[in-house]
Parts: structure tokens; C-alpha cells; sequence
């Protein structure tokens, strides 16, 4: 009965979003603004309904209701609780209902949030979002329907893939999905924009909080997703260029570049064209990563037509929303009033020149993923891109990137002084060079890009400290001398700098992470109970191997000690060999050990008689690569506190009777 | 014929491997290491997006096998690549040959810097924008009315 309801749910949430896609745009034809209210009504209930829609599948899930299809096929009655309910989006119906929930609550949150956005934009930003929702639930129900029965009901379910039964998969697509969908805001933004025919800086900063929330959990998906792949997949890489990875990479790198590029607008009334087009891409590049990943589309040119109306229906999606906001684009553009001028060597600059880099990289990604494909189809010849490719072509992109990043911060708007700039980096660029050849003497006869990757992380660190610290010091007459003061000053900054700064020298943390992989050191042995292996400064010895039984799998055990070069203890690891009969499917369990920010993996290979097929790799700072997203996505939500992001905060001031909050100059 | 001839090989190798096997390393360090660095390069035929020094399946495994025979035969990196080109064709290689038909492909990043670097140029040389639009007259009397309020 229940999930009768949520299907009637989702039906009513399809003609609540069609309300909401035809008021708004309706009300500016009409003249009507009263009818613009009908729209905030109508994202409200579409949320509702889709939440309710979304509660009773997890129901059916928790409760194992085989008599729905979406519960047999992905379920089991002895799948432990954790996975029953990260089940219901473990599947192609239900992170589609995901998808479409947190669609609609980015939706309500537009529709609710106090905001200086004019009534106009906003109408029609809530339009663009409602008719989104429109069409995906119509292609749910359609196509993809997660409430279908089945009669019969089966006594048992079919269990969900073993390799979904993780924690990381449990909250790696909801990570995800926030930062895909966020970007549906901007997305509304900017088409409603074009409907609209003006755009300015209240434009961007209405833009930027979404495009900070959608961005920093972007951020933490891939990190997650990235570091779910490195334990569970088993063979200790932790970025693989893998067509799936790279959907998720492209809108990150576009989002990143629209992060930026929404700055010069609001601050320089510059790239307005440019950031409104942007903002199309990301979503498109968001919908092209979760919609070519589901249909299958990658990995084989075939698999498209295993279910040809889903497939078809994904491409009339992209066809539509791409196609149709790149010709409204073409289209209205030119009704945009270009402004803003800009000095090559400003800070101004040296952001256009971070959106070229990374314009650059997003295309090669884009490229290099689907060239294979599209010369399949067209020519019949099969390639392969991968990731001797990308390495060869992103890095050569990353790295200036990366090295403009403290220029850009060292650097005034409108005018800068490069000279004064590389005199402020001095410290970070001192600090990069005694690092790098530190790193590279301590290693000496290793591999060569490693320490020059360990400099430029430093340099990145280094240069987002002094970023605070010069900011904090002030110039001229107004130059503090006592490092209390500067501490005190630097405490005062808004919170934006401060999430700038960190989100930077976050990246710097990915970047040590990754350069150190370069001394990553691996042993492999067949091992008898008591045999050694040993990777890097430790020493793991092989305990005993046996089988033990999971709550809905059965596995065999190789237990390991992992000893330092001293002979001392420094820990225990377990790695297994599972089998979940109900999927008759085995996986490798790898075992970990955290020293510091290093690790010591482990992986089981080919059981034997008496002993077992073992890898033992020793990953040093392996940790900081996702620290590093971490400590990304912290900096971007700290911007987002900053008091002129906080959404409303003008209006509480004046209803106060306060002067309105002042923007604190940069 | 050829996807015949995998199959035979994938069944006639069944059996439970995953990526490099301690039988299967080489006893000289370096030829190992050249070896490990070839099959980085090398695309397990049935697998999804892996390298055969990442793959665990049977056919990856053969051709483990035969990279190491053919450089314990003395063969230089790049012969036993073609060699294995020869028999598996283009698609097994990670990292594409450069080619006519991978131009646009290879030129991509210096297609998109260099496109993007035309457009900051002219950008950049914009001469001042056009006068402000214009207000509207309903804006006109909000911005009274504001003004009126202060």
C-alpha cells in the first residue's frame, strides 16, 4: 500500500513540476507577479512528494518487500541493515529517485531561501528547475519506475552486488549526486538569465553559494569514490582514468573553473558571457556523467541497446537540455551587455588564465573519454585511451595551472605588479626548492618527478599562508609590525579569504599526496604460514590462513603481522577472499594499516594448500590525497559562511535597523 | 575468428589468478621491471578499462606471459609492443599510437589552449563597452523610492 502511495506520489510530484516550469515564465508574459508565487507553492510540494516517493522505497527496501521488482533484484533478506538502505540508491531506479530528491531540494531551497535575488530571476530560475524535475521524473516513471510490483513474489532476492556493500557506497553517490545536482542551480541561473536577456553582479553573487555547495561536495564525492576504489578494487591504484571516474571529473574541473570565473564576475562585472556558458557546460557535463555512466554507453557501444527506450530516452535528455540551452545560449548571448575590462597581469588575469588551464584539461578528459567511441561509430577502428594518455596530457595542463594559483592570490585586481607578486612568493618559492631537493637527496636515484611534485605542493601551502599573512599585514602606512597584531588581523579576515586560502593549500596536500606515490614500494611471494614479505621499511609476516563465515558472505582469511625493519610490532591486517552465495560472486578484501599518513595494503591472492598469494604494498602519505579533497572541501564550505555569501544577510541587517552589512573590500 | 581464438585461450588458461603471480615474475630485477612497465601499457582485452598488470583475468595473465617470454628472447621494449600489436591489433595498446586517424585526439590540448588563448587575446583588446542600459521606468521609481526611504 505504501508503496503504492509513493508511486502516486512521484506521479503527482510530475504534474506539481510541470506547475512550477509553466507559472513562472507564464507570469512575466502575463504581467501577473502574484502568479510567480504559484511556482515557490509548487517546488515546495514537488519536494514533498518526491520525499515521500523517496521514504516509502527505502520502506520496501528495509523491510525486504519482494513483491517490488527494484527490492528482488538489488536485495536480500540476509544483507546486513546498512546495506539494505544504501541499496535503495545502489541501483539504476533508485539513485535515479536520489537524483531527482535532491533535485527537488535544491529546488524548495531556491524556492525558500531570502535572498537580494530579484523576483524576476528568481521565478525563472525556479521555472528552468521544475522543468528539469519534469523531465526526469517523466523519464522515472516512463522508463525507469523503482515502484514496479511483481506477482508472483519471490521468497528470496537476488542481493545487491557484493561490491556495493560498502560503507564508502553508501554515501559516496549521495556525496556525489549533491554536487551533480548543485549544479542544476547555476544551470537555472544562467538559462534564466538568457530568458530573462540581462545579467550583473547580483547575478553572481546569487550563483555562487550553490556553485560553492555543489562544488565542495563534488569535491568529496570523487575523493570517496577515489578512495572506495583504492581499498575495494584491490590492486592499490587510486585513480584509474576509468571512463566512470572521468564522468566525474569533468564537471568538478568545469564546476572549479566556474568557481572562478563567478569571482571576476562579481567583482570585476567582466566574463559574464563566458561564466553564463560555463554554468551550461557543468551541467551538461553533470548529466552526461550520470547518464552515459548508467546507460552503459562506455564501456561497450553495444550495451546502448540493451534497452533501447531507456537509451534512447537518456539521449533525447541530452539532446534536449544540452542542445536546447546551448541554442538559447547562441541565441540570446549576444543580448548580454559585455563589460569589464581587464589588464593582462591582474588578478582578473591570471583567473582567465586559471579557466583556459582548466577549460584545457576538461576538454582533453572529454575528448580522450569518448574519442574511442566516435571512431568506433564512425570508422570501425578500435582504440584504446587510457591512462598513459591522460597522464602525458593533463599533467603538462595541471602544473601551470598550479603555479599561477599563489600569483593569482599575490595579485591586485584590475592592476597588479608581477614584480611585487614573485617578491611576496619568494618564501613559497624558497620553500618549494628546499623540499623538492630535501625530497629528492633522501630518495636520491629515484624516480624524478616525484620531488618536483613534492616542491610544487609545498609551494602551494606555503603561498596560501603567506596569502593570509601578507593580507593580514596590510601596506604602507597601515603595516603592522608585531606578529600579535597580524595574528589578530589575520583573525578578522572574511571568512571567504580564509576558505580561499585553505581550499589552495588543500591542493597543495593532493598534490604532496600524489608525488609521493612516485616512492611506492610493492612485494609480492606465495607465502607458507609463518613466511615473510616485505614492501618499503616494513615487514609483513603471514599469521595463519583460514576461513570464516560473514553474516550473508563466506570467506577465507589470511591474517598478517606487519613489523618495522627493527622487528617491532607496528600492527595486525586482515585480508580475504569473500564469496556471497546469493550473487555466487567473490571479491578481494584488502586490509589496511594507517602509519602517520601512510599505509601498508595488503591483498590476498590465490589461496594454496598451505599458504597464500600475497601483495604487500607500502603507500607513503597515500592519505593526503584525500585529506588534501577534504581539506578542499572544507576551505569551499568556510567561504560559503563568509557573512557577504550568507543568504539573506542584507535583509535580517536592514529589518534590524543596521546599516546593511558592509562588503568587505578585497 | 580472432574473438574465437580469445575464447579458446581464455578457457584452455581458466583458473583462479589476480594481476602479476609470484610464478610468473621473472628472476632478473630489471627485465622484471621492464616487463611491469610494458603490461602498465597494456589493455586487458576482456576486462573493463585495466591494464594486464592490474587484471586478474585468465587471458591477462597469457599475455603476462608472453611479454616476458618475448624480452627473455632479447626483444627491445618496442618490439615485443608490436608483437603484441601484431596479434591483438591497436586497441590493446592504453596509450594510443599517434596517428592520422588519432590527430584531433592527440591535438586536443594544444587545439583548446590555443583556441582559448585567441579568445583572451581578442578579449583583451576590446575596447570600452557601451553605455549602461537604461532603467526602466518601473526600476526608476524603485530606486526613488529607496532613496526616498534612506
Amino acid at each position: 500500500m505504501l508503496v503504492e502511495t509513493g508511486h502516486f506520489a512521484l506521479a503527482l510530484a510530475l504534474a506539481l513540476s510541470l506547475v512550477q516550469a509553466v507559472m513562472p515564465v507564464w507570469a512575466a508574459r502575463a504581467g501577473e507577479p502574484a502568479l510567480r508565487q504559484v511556482a515557490v507553492q509548487a517546488a515546495l510540494g514537488s519536494f514533498a512528494c518526491v520525499l515521500f516517493a523517496f521514504a516509502a522505497l527505502t520502506y520496501a527496501h528495509a523491510t525486504s518487500d519482494f513483491s517490488v521488482q527494484n527490492v528482488v533484484d538489488n536485495s536480500h533478506t540476509a544483507k546486513p541493515f546498512i546495506y539494505k538502505i544504501s541499496g535503495v540508491w545502489g541501483n539504476h531506479e533508485g539513485s535515479l529517485l536520489l537524483w531527482v530528491l535532491i533535485l527537488t531540494l535544491f529546488g524548495a531551497c531556491v524556492a525558500v531561501a531570502k535572498s537580494a535575488v530579484p523576483p524576476v530571476l528568481r521565478a525563472n530560475t525556479l521555472g528552468v528547475q521544475g522543468f528539469i524535475t519534469f523531465v526526469f521524473v517523466l523519464f522515472m516513471i516512463a522508463t525507469s519506475n523503482p515502484f514496479s510490483r511483481v506477482m508472483p513474489a519471490p521468497i528470496e532476492g537476488r542481493d545487491l552486488n557484493p561490491l556495493l556493500q560498502d560503507a564508502g557506497l553508501a554515501i559516496h553517490p549521495p556525496l556525489l549526486y549533491v554536487g551533480y545536482v548543485g549544479f542544476s542551480i547555476t544551470f537555472a541561473f544562467a538559462v534564466a538569465a538568457l530568458i530573462d536577456g540581462r545579467i550583473d553582479a547580483v547575478w553572481a553573487r546569487a550563483v555562487r553559494p550553490w556553485t560553492l555547495i555543489a562544488w565542495s561536495f563534488l569535491t568529496l564525492g570523487i575523493a570517496m569514490g577515489s578512495y572506495w576504489a583504492y581499498y575495494e578494487l584491490g590492486w592499490g591504484g587510486w585513480w584509474f582514468w576509468d571512463p566512470v571516474e572521468n564522468a566525474s571529473l569533468m564537471p568538478w574541473i568545469a564546476g572549479t573553473a566556474l568557481l572562478h570565473s563567478t569571482v571576476v564576475m562579481e567583482k570585476r562585472d567582466a566574463l559574464k558571457v563566458w561564466t553564463v556558458l560555463l554554468a551550461i557546460l557543468t551541467f551538461s557535463l553533470s548529466l552526461l556523467g550520470t547518464f552515459i555512466v548508467r546507460s552503459g554507453v562506455l564501456t561497450s557501444v553495444h550495451s546502448f541497446a540493451t534497452d533501447p527506450t531507456r537509451g534512447v530516452f537518456i539521449l533525447a535528455i541530452l539532446i534536449l537540455f544540452i542542445g536546447g540551452s546551448l541554442t538559447l545560449f547562441a541565441w540570446r548571448a549576444p543580448l548580454l551587455r559585455q563589460g569589464g575590462l581587464f589588464a593582462p597581469i591582474s588578478r582578473e588575469g591570471s583567473l582567465v588564465l586559471n579557466n583556459l588551464f582548466l577549460v584545457a584539461a576538461c576538454a582533453t578528459v572529454f575528448v580522450g573519454t569518448l574519442y574511442p567511441l566516435l571512431l568506433e561509430m564512425l570508422t570501425g577502428e578500435k582504440i584504446s585511451v587510457g591512462p598513459p594518455f591522460f597522464n602525458f596530457t593533463f599533467v603538462p595542463l595541471a602544473v601551470p595551472l598550479l603555479l599561477i594559483v599563489p600569483f593569482g592570490q599575490a595579485l591586485a585586481w584590475k592592476r597588479g605588479d608581477a614584480l611585487a607578486a614573485s617578491q611576496r612568493l619568494f618564501a613559497a618559492m624558497a620553500a618549494a626548492l628546499a623540499v623538492g631537493l630535501g625530497a629528492a637527496a633522501l630518495h636520491w636515484g629515484g624516480p624524478v618527478l616525484a620531488p618536483v611534485g613534492v616542491g610544487l605542493g609545498a609551494y602551494l601551502i606555503v603561498g596560501s599562508a603567506l596569502e593570509i599573512i601578507s593580507r593580514a599585514r596590510g601596506y604602507g602606512a597601515s603595516r603592522a609590525r608585531g606578529a600579535s597584531v597580524i595574528w589578530r588581523r589575520a583573525l578578522g579576515l572574511p571568512r571567504s579569504a580564509w576558505g580561499t586560502a585553505i581550499a589552495h593549500a588543500g591542493v597543495g596536500v593532493v598534490v604532496l599526496g600524489i608525488a609521493a606515490q612516485g616512492w611506492a614500494t610493492e612485494g609480492l611471494a606465495t607465502l607458507k604460514s609463518g613466511g615473510t614479505l616485505a614492501a618499503g621499511p616494513y615487514v609483513a609476516t603471514l599469521d595463519r590462513v583460514a576461513p570464516r563465515t560473514g553474516p550473508n558472505y563466506e570467506e577465507t582469511v589470511a591474517y598478517l603481522t606487519i613489523r618495522n625493519k627493527a622487528g617491532d610490532e607496528i600492527g595486525h591486517v586482515e585480508t580475504s577472499k569473500r564469496f556471497y552465495p546469493s550473487r555466487q560472486m567473490a571479491v578481494t578484501e584488502s586490509g589496511l594499516l594507517t602509519v602517520g599518513a601512510s599505509q601498508v595494503y595488503a591483498s590476498l591472492g590465490e589461496i594454496q594448500p598451505d599458504g597464500a598469494g600475497l601483495r604487500l604494498y607500502h603507500k607513503p602519505y597515500v592519505l593526503l590525497i584525500w585529506l588534501g579533497a577534504v581539506v578542499m572541501a572544507l576551505g569551499g564550505g568556510l567561504s560559503l559562511t563568509d557573512r557577504r555569501m550568507r543568504v539573506g544577510a542584507p535583509v535580517r541587517a536592514r529589518a534590524k535597523g543596521l546599516p546593511p552589512a558592509a562588503v568587505p573590500a578585497e | 575468428m580472432r574473438a574465437a581464438a580469445l575464447l579458446v585461450l581464455a578457457l584452455l588458461a581458466a583458473g583462479p589468478a589476480r594481476a602479476v603471480q609470484p610464478d610468473e615474475v621473472l628472476p632478473d630485477p630489471t627485465l622484471e621491471h621492464r616487463a611491469r612497465e610494458i603490461s602498465a601499457g597494456l589493455r586487458c582485452l576482456v576486462c573493463q578499462n585495466q591494464s594486464i598488470d592490474d587484471s586478474d583475468a585468465p587471458l591477462a595473465k597469457d599475455l603476462r606471459l608472453i611479454v616476458r617470454e618475448r624480452l627473455k628472447a632479447g626483444d627491445t621494449n618496442q618490439a615485443v609492443e608490436d608483437y603484441v600489436v601484431r596479434r591483438y591489433g591497436e586497441f590493446v595498446l592504453l596509450r594510443p599510437v599517434f596517428g592520422l586517424h588519432t590527430l584531433l585526439l592527440w591535438a586536443t590540448p594544444l587545439l583548446a589552449i590555443l583556441l582559448g588563448g585567441f579568445g583572451i587575446w581578442r578579449l583583451a583588446r576590446r575596447k570600452a563597452p557601451p553605455p549602461e542600459r537604461r532603467l526602466t521606468t518601473a526600476e526608476e521609481d524603485e530606486v526613488a523610492a529607496l532613496l526616498r526611504r534612506d
